[in-house]
């Protein structure tokens, strides 16, 4: 070891003469060259270390440099050079998360779909009742849709619906908290391209941030360069979304207000042009003053879209002016089921309308004395007749009296029994 | 038989790794690192690149490797995120110059001294993170909750150390 570390010395002291020697000067400056270049190869050899931290630090500095543009767009795409690394990168990188990826949905896959398969007929039945139910809430929302379609139409407003969507796979993350970032296993191939809108049934998720052939990168709406347009559902307040370096969604563009109150839900407003309008993207969770942008507002959202565990997306690569044909259909279907409805209901009313008056008018015979009340007494031992539409012009017959007096019917002597001048006939209870 | 002579510490204790090591083991951190948030979110707190980078640091013994190795474990980790490349690049320089600097001049083998420069690397590591984000590239909405790093730098000093015992068995002593 001492012998190679001798060796080592020696090939260094030549290489050293070899170096100093190469620049040949003059015989009158040589020892001052001499100790120039050992000063300098000392400074060289003793500050290596720093001097390569130095250098590599530089590097990336220029290179930040060159990738942060002024002023940041928040959630841009990187310039050539960058994307290329990236690409890169994610080449290295995203076989593997398919490969495991892969691995892991097919055992949920095969686990769900054939052995975990307790509660499915309940679940089933529970899933047949929920589209009942939201069959009759779309048929009472149809009419109104379609009156707001007209009136857009006369007033030749311009609605952007969602006309075609690619569904993606979440094959991995950037693997960093101040990064928020999803990768997807669709990409240019399959249509995708940067600023498309990636959403899930809940709500929005964010954008596209990159595409590679295979692959895309998705910025999540929580991510702190993320921004959205959004609009308060209720107040009607157009206001800017925001994501932040601990995860959460804000809007921080909004003095107080006192109509804004937790619990309001918030959508997007369609005016960033990524964001199709009318999409769920979250609830106001709480509202307190921003303490470092007084006086506006520091209002913090629950996502619609659970962000921190999405499995699969959609990836909105087309809108249009006019809905789609199923969904016209749907909204047909409900219309249809709305007058159906309303029909019923008609039917129902003017069947409980008759039967009021049926019921008026039983009610009515029934107090009133009957015209046929020797017909009743001549057959005691008959039954009562079905109560089939009672005439209604028979008069009921009276109750009995239970303490008759002279005004009770049949207390009364016949007109033609009496004489006139003689003296009335005693009343039964005037003689107990 | 010859005598075996020792100048320094450093060359007393140098390890250098099998090629398949000392790539594989970076990329697998990297690509674990990727994966695990997904179906376990919570696990987002770790940072096992960070944790590869102290390791090969402290065990090569060398600022100049340290650096290297930083350097590209962290450029390699910016290029997954949305975030500019060389943010990370920057940091897990130093830290593996500093790790490695380190490493020569004290025992990295024993435990106690193994929890602190772990804890004190992760805690440098946000605050370079933090320099870097607010000074460097201006963003001025750029915060960092310092009782949510310690806990971070805690988490991720429970999970060095069983890695470093793992990763210990590959040493090559040069």
């Amino acid at each position: 070891m001492a012998v190679r570390g001798a060796g080592r010395v020696r090939s260094e002291v030549l290489s050293k003469k070899l170096y100093c020697a190469s620049s040949t000067p003059p015989p009158h400056a040589r020892h001052f060259a001499d100790n120039q270049c050992q000063s300098m190869e000392s400074f060289f050899t003793r500050f290596k270390n720093v001097l390569v931290l130095v250098a590599i630090l530089l590097a990336q500095t220029i290179g930040l440099a060159v990738q942060v543009r002024r002023p940041v767009e928040s959630g841009a795409p990187d310039s050539s050079k960058v994307t290329l690394i990236r690409y890169w990168a994610v080449s290295v990188v995203s076989p593997f998360e398919r490969f495991f990826h892969g691995i892991g949905y097919t055992f949920r896959h095969g686990w769900s779909n054939y052995v975990d398969l307790r509660h499915t007929r309940q679940e089933n039945h529970d899933l047949q009742d929920q589209i009942a139910r939201l069959r009759l809430e779309q048929a009472s929302f149809a009419e109104d849709a379609m009156q707001g379609h007209r009136l857009q139409a006369m007033l030749d407003f311009q609605q952007h619906y969602v006309s075609t969507t690619v569904a993606a796979q979440v094959i991995g993350t950037s693997g960093n908290d101040l990064s928020r970032v999803i990768y997807i296993d669709k990409g240019s191939k399959d249509g995708l391209k940067t600023d498309q809108a990636v959403i899930t049934p809940d709500g929005i998720v964010g954008k596209i941030r990159d595409v590679f052939p295979h692959t895309s990168q998705v910025l999540l709406i929580n991510d702190q360069t993320s921004g959205a347009g959004v609009l308060l559902a209720t107040t009607r307040i157009r206001a800017i979304l925001r994501g932040s370096t601990t995860g959460q969604i804000l809007i921080n563009n909004l003095t107080p207000d006192n109509r804004i109150k937790p619990g309001e839900q918030v959508l997007s407003s369609g005016g960033d042009q990524v964001y199709p309008r009318g999409l769920a993207v979250g609830t106001i969770e709480s509202i307190k003053i921003d303490p470092d942008h007084q006086p506006y507002t520091l209002i913090q959202l629950r996502p619609a879209a659970n962000l921190n565990q999405l499995e699969e997306v959609l990836v909105i690569t087309g809108t249009q002016t006019t809905l789609s044909a199923q969904a016209q259909k749907d909204l047909a279907a409900g219309v249809t089921t709305a007058e159906a409805q309303a029909a019923a209901k008609q039917i129902a009313d003017q069947q409980a309308a008759e039967a009021a008056a049926r019921s008026a008018a039983q009610i009515v015979a029934d107090r009133l004395p009957s015209i046929h009340e020797g017909e009743d007494e001549a057959k005691p031992g008959t039954a009562a007749p079905p109560a089939t539409t009672p005439p209604v012009s028979v008069v009921p017959k009276p109750l009995p009296t239970i303490h008759s007096d002279r005004y009770s019917p049949g207390a009364t002597p016949s007109a033609s029994d009496l004489k006139p001048g003689a003296a009335e006939p005693p009343n039964e209870k005037d003689l107990n | 038989m010859a005598t075996r002579s020792f100048t320094s510490r450093r060359e007393l204790e140098q390890h250098s790794f099998p090629p398949a090591v000392a790539l594989l083991v970076p990329l697998g951190a990297i690509l674990l690192q990727a994966l695990l948030p997904r179906p376990f979110p919570r696990l987002a707190i770790l940072d096992l690149p960070l944790i590869v980078t102290v390791f090969f640091a402290v065990s090569r013994r060398n600022p100049v490797a340290g650096t290297l190795t930083g350097a590209a474990i962290g450029l390699l980790q910016d290029a997954l995120t949305a975030q500019p490349i060389g943010v990370n690049g920057m940091a897990k320089s130093v830290i593996g110059y500093i790790a490695a600097s380190i490493g020569i001049q004290i025992d990295v083998e024993n435990l106690t001294t193994r929890i602190l420069i772990n804890f004190g690397f992760f805690l440098m590591n946000s605050f370079l993170l933090f320099l870097i984000n607010r000074r460097l590239l201006g963003l001025t909405n750029f915060h960092i909750y310092w009782g949510h790093e310690l806990i971070r730098a805690a988490i991720n000093t429970a999970v060095a150390l069983p890695i470093f015992f793992l990763l210990d068995n590959a040493k090559r002593r040069e």
